[in-house]
């Protein structure tokens, strides 16, 4: 194993981790602001004002992409570096390398919004951003993963935390699934259009297996290894089962990229594909209560932190709601309920129980706990904390009940039949019905971008604090030595 | 023999971790994409699915382009209500010729996979220019730009020689030509012959007439025409109620 030798002048990099820490919030408002908007749009479609670029279906894929690889993308990337450097006792192996990764990432996220809205997309969920960007983003992906292993390659001792392991499988499955879902035949090298390599049913089982990767890594593994670290640390307390770790780490990592075809039930994809994935999503349970049974468990012994720690009950509400959306996965992947709820708003509430919930609510928790300590200084305001993890909740527990609402109703006025055997509704009966439910969602999306406009303005606030400090000490200090 | 595993021999090893992580996410994707490929039954064997003519083309990537598809699949499930409202299901070999597929995802408004043919052009005009003038409880956006922007019919050469290499059979060469004019009968083919493809789709635009507005071809001619052919390749009164049963 490589080993280098301990020398005290060796600091951390925390420069690029404070980049990312600082564009992670910015992207979440700016993401989840587009959000509210199109939710609004649904609502009240004269907001769309008859402009072409900020039209719900140009729209859409801006908030997508602004909130899963803006927001949790720099969450990642600053909580990765962050990690992979304290447990490894290291730094990171190059800082140039480090900061290209930064650049890089902000370039194709930027490109990637305003692509968007210019009418460029490859039309495949989450994955929108046309060939040139993709290309971009794979260089800047493989710059990571040159980062992050050779980091470890220079750990100081035997062991990688476990915490890196689920990094790593995210850096990996994350190059995989983007290399092969982007596969495409530009029209000119110098257009952005380009169409997909495969066709139909192939094309669409691609799609989802990407689709749903970028669930099962991006937005689970990756965000496991964030609670790895964050939660003992948080807590105080040793992660509470060492095995159960090891075993959950192998069957997630295994069995996550069986089940995208659960996106495809009664498609014109075969029915064993359809058949193979709903299997896989059923067994997929353990291994994802595996994860939240050791995050909530490593709290044992320190339950009293939940009354006193606003940073630890986002953390235990994130494994919650991580909990309860892997429950209702698996169930919405049996076909009978599938049947139901495809195509309805109760998949768009499932994806935002777990990325509101569970994914949003665990980077806040870390980041809270992280920027005060990379700045060396405290939150501004605790008191804004516990607003933000407030509206943060109730806005969440909003969106899911009017989309847990909406979508069952959908589904069951579609397939609603009259006494003499004839559709009950028309399909715009079922568009009028959704009516208050799509308003509610806007504002339950509203009460948590207000919480996370907070949590920008407190994080800013500390930022400022934690340089006047600092400004403050060196100044005493230089007092100090001119005395003496 | 005696071999005791540790997983401490990973997790000491992050060129071990790596590897054995990279075979354990491959599998899955492996034994469920590859199959695809060479399993016959995958793509039903039925009549009349062609590749879209240049025009349908161009309708095409202005769908994609405002993203149509985040709010209306094009894939109707095997279920009584679908059948009522939609028409016969849909299947895989309807979307054979798509580079790349819009199955979808939601339905906010209606699927549109066999809504080709059900309303009539003027319809598809006026309701894609202000969709709460024919339908007040619809929340879809306006698109009045589709018709007055005209149609950049510059590149449609370009366009299909991509899907061209990417296995959509438009015609390059004599052969090909040929090989069409066998497969989709001349008329067809004559619109799938990449040499022709400007004045083709010129043609079909002004014979079609699609934006009811003879001055110009527009984007609206493209994707009225787009829509207008959805799900009416197949003729399902040639085969029997139960013909595709055993392709699933």
């Amino acid at each position: 194993m490589a080993v280098t030798t301990y020398s005290g002048a060796e600091q951390y990099n925390f420069e690029v981790v404070k980049k990312f820490a600082v564009m992670s919030i910015v992207w979440a408002v700016i993401g989840m602001f587009v959000g509210v908007y199109i939710a609004s749009e649904l609502a009240w479609p004269f907001l769309n004002f008859d402009s072409p670029y900020i039209s719900f279906g140009r729209f859409r894929p801006v908030h997508t992409t602004s909130v899963i690889f803006g927001f949790g993308g720099s969450a990642l990337f600053a909580t990765s570096y962050y990690v992979v450097q304290r447990t490894c006792q290291t730094r990171l192996i190059s800082d140039g390398l480090a900061s290209f990764t930064f650049w890089g990432w902000m370039a194709a996220i930027a490109l990637a919004d305003f692509s968007y809205m210019l009418g460029y997309t490859q039309s495949r969920e989450y994955a929108e951003m046309e060939w040139p960007i993709d290309i971009l983003i794979e260089v800047v992906w493989v710059a990571y993963l040159t980062v992050f292993v050779g980091t470890i390659m220079r750990r100081k001792q035997p062991h990688i935390y476990v915490a890196n392991w689920f990094y790593l499988a995210f850096i990996l499955a994350t190059a995989l699934l983007h290399t092969f879902n982007n596969l495409a035949m530009p029209i000119d090298l110098f257009s952005m259009k380009s169409y997909s390599l495969f066709s139909g049913v192939q094309d669409a089982m691609t799609q989802w297996w990407y689709g749903h990767n970028a669930v099962g890594f991006f937005l689970t593994a990756a965000f496991l290894g964030m609670m790895y670290y964050f939660v003992p640390k948080q807590a105080g307390r040793p992660i509470y089962s060492y095995r159960l770790s090891i075993v959950h780490f192998w069957a997630l990592g295994f069995m996550y990229m069986w089940v995208g075809a659960h996106h495809l039930h009664w498609t014109a994809l075969p029915d064993w594909t359809s058949s193979l994935a709903a299997a896989f999503s059923i067994l997929l349970l353990m291994p994802s209560w595996g994860g939240m049974i050791n995050g909530i468990m490593t709290l044992s012994g320190a339950w009293d932190k939940l009354r006193t720690d606003p940073i630890m009950r986002f953390m235990i509400v994130a494994l919650s709601f991580y909990g309860m959306s892997t429950f209702e996965g698996p169930m919405m992947s049996l076909k009978e309920v599938n049947a139901l709820s495809h195509y309805t708003d109760w998949t768009v509430g499932h994806v935002h129980s777990g990325a509101l919930g569970w994914v949003a609510m665990i980077t806040f928790g870390s980041l809270y706990h992280m920027m005060p300590k990379l700045w060396d200084t405290k939150m501004y305001s605790r008191k804004l904390v516990e607003w933000h993890f407030w509206l943060a909740t109730i806005g969440i527990v909003l969106y899911i009940v009017a989309m847990w609402i909406s979508g069952i109703t959908q589904g069951l006025m579609w397939r609603a039949f009259d006494q003499f055997g004839n559709l009950q509704y028309s399909f715009v009966e079922s568009v009028a019905a959704m009516h208050p439910f799509y308003a509610m969602r806007a504002i339950g999306g509203m009460f948590f971008l207000t919480g996370m406009v907070m949590m920008a303005f407190n994080m800013f606030m500390t930022i400022r604090q934690g340089k006047r400090e600092s400004a403050a000490l060196e100044a005493k200090l230089a007092a100090k030595l001119a005395h003496a | 023999m005696n071999f005791n595993f540790k997983h401490e021999w990973i997790e000491t090893n992050i060129g071990l971790l790596a590897v054995l992580t990279m075979l354990a996410i491959s599998v899955g994707g492996l034994v469920e994409i590859t199959p695809l490929f060479f399993i016959d039954k995958t793509i039903e064997k039925v009549d009349g699915v062609r590749p879209y003519t240049p025009l349908e083309q161009r309708g095409r990537d202005i769908y994609q382009r405002e993203g149509c598809y985040l709010c209306h699949s094009q894939m109707i499930r095997p279920f009584r209500d679908e059948k009522l409202r939609y028409g016969h299901y849909s299947l895989a070999a309807e979307s054979q010729y798509d580079h790349p597929f819009q199955w979808g995802s939601k339905r906010t408004g209606p699927d549109l996979a066999r809504v080709g043919g059900k309303y009539s052009n003027e319809w598809h005009v006026q309701h894609l220019t202000a969709p709460r003038s024919m339908v007040p409880e619809s929340v879809m956006p306006n698109y009045p730009w589709l018709k007055a922007t005209p149609l950049d019919t510059s590149d449609i050469a370009e366009r299909m020689k991509a899907l061209r290499k990417v296995g959509v059979p438009y015609s390059l060469t004599d052969a090909e030509y040929k090989a069409n004019v066998a497969k989709f009968g001349e008329t067809v083919a004559k619109q799938l012959h990449i040499p022709n493809a400007q004045q083709s789709l010129i043609e079909q635009a002004n014979f079609g007439n699609y934006d009811g507005d003879r001055s110009g071809i527009s984007e609206m001619d493209a994707l009225v025409a787009y829509l207008q052919v959805l799900g009416t390749m197949v003729d399902f009164g040639k085969y029997k109620d139960d013909a595709f049963v055993n392709d699933r």
